[in-house]
This record gives structure tokens, sequence and C-alpha cells, in this order.
């Protein structure tokens, strides 16, 4: 199939080599005075499974996830959402520190339902099963800004979920968050996989990294290093940078 | 000393006997500054919420005098709505000078830019803390910029009242395009102008204290306003 055939830019991030991948970046650049803070990536997003952005602080990998999301246009390269525009909408973002409207719990749910086109019939079942899927049932009248960290990242979870998303980025989802609500999250992160959701995982925790990703690419200094499948990462990494990373030495 | 201690005695006494006057002139006053205040709201709200959010030529210039505009002294915002509205000026065929309506025209003007830099400023943090998210959810412009006032709500209230504050106290605008026409066009102000000019205390004193009533009731709601925002982590 001649479609396989355009994807070779990374092969080993492709869980199922038959299926296209979601989106494809090639070559991207994002030049900001005068500095290459993305210099030529190219990676896939393959359609399923869970792909770790791994690399130390500045090597792009926040700014990768926002590219693949639209949020900053590149200097030059190309971005390609293979099911085209209908891809490009359903692609949902959670951010390190979550942003809650300041609103309920259930009106910022029901806030990015409308937004994003959900019919009004169905509004109202999708409300409940985001509420419960996020374990949030009992907190939906409590302004969302006055939960606590793990419970607001939970919000903005099922947020992004409330999308029905084919990808979903997140950028360090539980740097900020203690032991309990980082399962709570990751527990929703294995159920989005479950559904057939692509997730791209920006994290800086070797260990989640293990447990969640399928894939990890890792970057370093605007560039891709390494892209490999979980386990041949963690167990012999290619580079010299992503062995030096591994190995906890400060990577510069 | 004696005057002006039964001069509050009698204020007192027409305040607590709701003097038909009193109560007219406090009416008209209010009347016409909610009027003024709901049609600021009604231009300021969007108009300030889309120098907020919107990228356009000029944009730099519109803010900074709608900014001036905030200081307008109200005679002269008085003068300008004069000129627009006597006989002479392009809106004298609709024969509003001497009518509340003028009075409402005047302070609307009055109030507007108030509104409008106030929510300016709001919305444009608010838009900094929600861009990339309501970008990343594919919102439209439409719905970003009522997202953003509606979550700005509390501040937004606060500006508003600040408006209302500014509108009920001011004197200027309202006696030249109103007149201080006794039963048509006297509201508190102007009347606390006239009477002290005539001597009559106690009308003076008595719409003076619901003056000042009125504004700390303004202020009281203001704190309110902004301690419950505070609570519900919505400021």
């Amino acid at each position: 199939m001649p479609d396989g055939a355009v994807m070779p830019l990374c092969e080993p991030c492709h869980p199922q080599p038959n299926t296209p991948p979601a989106v494809v970046l090639d070559n991207l650049v994002l030049e900001r005075g005068g500095k290459r803070l993305i210099d030529g990536l190219s990676m896939t997003v393959p359609a399923q499974g869970v792909t770790a952005v791994m690399g130390p602080n500045g090597a792009g990998k926040s700014l990768a996830l926002r590219l693949i999301a639209g949020l900053i246009a590149p200097s030059a390269g190309r971005l390609e959402c293979m099911a085209g525009e209908e891809t490009r909408r359903r692609i949902a973002f959670v951010f390190q520190k979550p942003v809650l409207l300041r609103r309920s719990v259930r009106a910022n749910l029901d806030h990015a339902l409308r937004t994003y086109g959900t019919p009004r019939r169905e509004r109202a079942e999708r409300l409940a099963e985001l509420l419960a899927l996020g374990q949030l049932t009992e907190l939906a009248e409590r302004p969302a800004r006055v939960l606590s960290g793990g419970e607001q990242q939970r919000v903005a979870m099922v947020r992004a979920l409330a999308a029905a998303p084919k990808v979903l980025l997140l950028d360090e989802p539980t740097a900020s968050l203690d032991p309990q609500a980082t399962a709570a999250i990751e527990a929703l992160i294995r159920r989005a996989v479950d559904d057939g959701v692509s997730i791209v995982l920006v994290t800086h925790e070797a260990g989640q990294a293990q447990r969640l990703a399928d894939n990890v690419c890792f970057l370093h200094q605007g560039r891709l290093r390494e892209a490999a499948p979980a386990a041949a990462f963690f167990h012999s990494p290619s580079s010299v940078e992503a062995r030096a990373y591994l190995a906890g030495e400060l990577l510069i | 000393m004696q005057d002006f201690g039964a001069a509050f005695a009698e204020a007192f006494a027409l305040i607590v006997g709701l003097d038909a006057e009193l109560v007219a002139i406090i009416g008209l006053s209010l009347r016409v500054t909610f009027s003024a205040v709901i049609i600021a709201c009604l231009l300021g709200l969007p108009l300030g919420a889309l120098l907020a959010v919107g990228r356009f030529p000029g944009r730099g210039v519109v803010i900074v005098v709608i900014s001036a505009l905030m200081g307008l002294p109200p005679v002269v915002v008085g003068l300008a709505v004069y000129l627009m509205l006597s006989s002479a000026g392009p809106l004298g065929v609709l024969q509003l000078l001497y009518t509340p309506t003028a009075m409402i025209i005047a302070q609307a003007v009055l109030v507007t830019p108030i509104v409008a830099a106030l929510t300016r400023q709001v919305v444009e943090d608010l838009h900094g803390e929600y861009d990339e998210l309501l970008r990343s959810m594919g919102s439209s412009r439409l719905g970003t910029i009522a997202t953003l006032l509606w979550d700005a709500r509390y501040s937004l209230l606060t500006a508003a009242l600040a408006g209302l504050g500014r509108a009920l106290a001011e004197v200027g605008a309202v006696m030249i395009v109103g007149g201080n026409i006794a039963h048509v066009t006297r509201v508190m102000t102007t009347a606390i102008a006239l009477e002290t000019s005539k001597g009559e205390l106690a009308l003076a004193l008595g719409l003076g204290i619901i003056l000042v009533c009125l504004s700390i009731l303004i202020n009281a709601g203001l704190l309110g306003l902004r301690r419950t925002a505070e609570r519900l982590a919505y400021a």
C-alpha cells in the first residue's frame, strides 16, 4: 500500500505498521530570535498507543507538542494530519498546569462539549459519563479552581476527552502531582488508550514512560535523537545523549 | 451652628417622611444613572473585549484614547453633548436638550470609556491565561469573547459599579444638558448645588446624606463581590 511508503520517517514509532499514523512531522523548524528551537524535527504520531516524548529541559518537547496541536506555526517544514481536517479538530491538549474556567466543574465540561460541537441532546449524557470517568460526580457543582491539584488535572483530562479526540497531547500532566493523583491520571490515560486514542506524552519521568509508553521519541536540542519501542529504548538506548540522560547525567 | 443643627434635623425629617420632592429627585437620579450605565455596558463591554482580543491597525491608539477618556471632565462632556443636541447642532432636530434623555446620553458618554477601558484590561489578562486552551479547543472568535466576558463577570460587574459611582456623583454634565429644571431634569447633584446656593440647606443636606449612603452601598457591593469572587477562586 503506497500509504506505508509515505511514512518511513521513524518506523520504530509504529505499533502497527499497517495503519497510517495520525500525524506526521516532516522536517519541522521553529526559529525564535535567530535561534533554532526546533531543528529539523521529523517524527510520526501513530494512530494508536502511547508515544512518550522525552529529553532534557530545553530539548523542545513542549514546543513539539504545541506544533502538533497547531498552537504555534512552524518556521519551516510540514505537518500532516493523515485523516485531514477531521483529525486536526480532534487533537486535544492537556497542559502541565491545568487551565480551568472560572466556573463549576460541570460548567467547565459543558463548555467543552459545546465548544467541540456536541449535539445538544447528547450533552447531558456525555456530561454524566465524563464526570463518572473522572470520578468527579460528587465535585460537579464545586468551583473548579478551588479543587486540589490532582482533582483539577482530572477535570482537565476528562475535558480533553470531551473532544472524543483521535490524538491526545499531554504536556507533563503529572509533573506537580503526588503519587496518588498521578495514578488517577495514568488510569485515565490507559482508559483512553483502550478506547483507541493515540497519546503523545511529554514526561521527565523514566518510570512513567516505562509504565505507559509503547514508543519513545528522545529529543535533544530541538532534534529527534532516537525513536524506538519503549522496551528497546530503556534496555539499550542507541544514542549517546539518550544513554547519558537515562544514566541520570546532566545533559546540556 | 444652630442653623446647621436645624437643617440636619429638617433633612432627616425629609428622609424619614419620604418627602415627595426628595423621592422624585432621587427617582430621576437613579433612572438617569442606571439607564446610562446599562447603555455604557452594552457599548463598553463588547468594545473592551474586542480591543483585548482583536489585533488590528490603530488598536494601540484606540486603547490610549479610551484610557484618556476615562478621566474626561464631566463639564466637557456636558458641553460636547450640548453642542450636539442644541438647536443649531447636528442632532438638534431631535429636540432632546433639557430632557432626561439628554442627561442619559451625556452620562453614557461619560461612563462608556470607563467600562470599555476596564473591560479591555480585565479581558486581556484573562485572555493571556485562556488563549492556548481555547485555541487548542478550536473555539471560534465569538465563542472566545463570550467565554472571556462570562469568566470575567465579577471583575466586569466591578467595572460597571465603578461607572455607576461616577455617574451618580457627577454634576457638570447633567447640569449643562439637563438644565436642572424642577420636576423634569432635577437630579440629586444638581439639586444640591442649587439648594445650597439658595441657602436652603435642609433639602441639600437630605440629598447629600442619601448620595453618601448610596456611595457606601455601591462600595460595600464592590467589596462583597470581590470577596465572593475570591472565595470561589473566580477572581
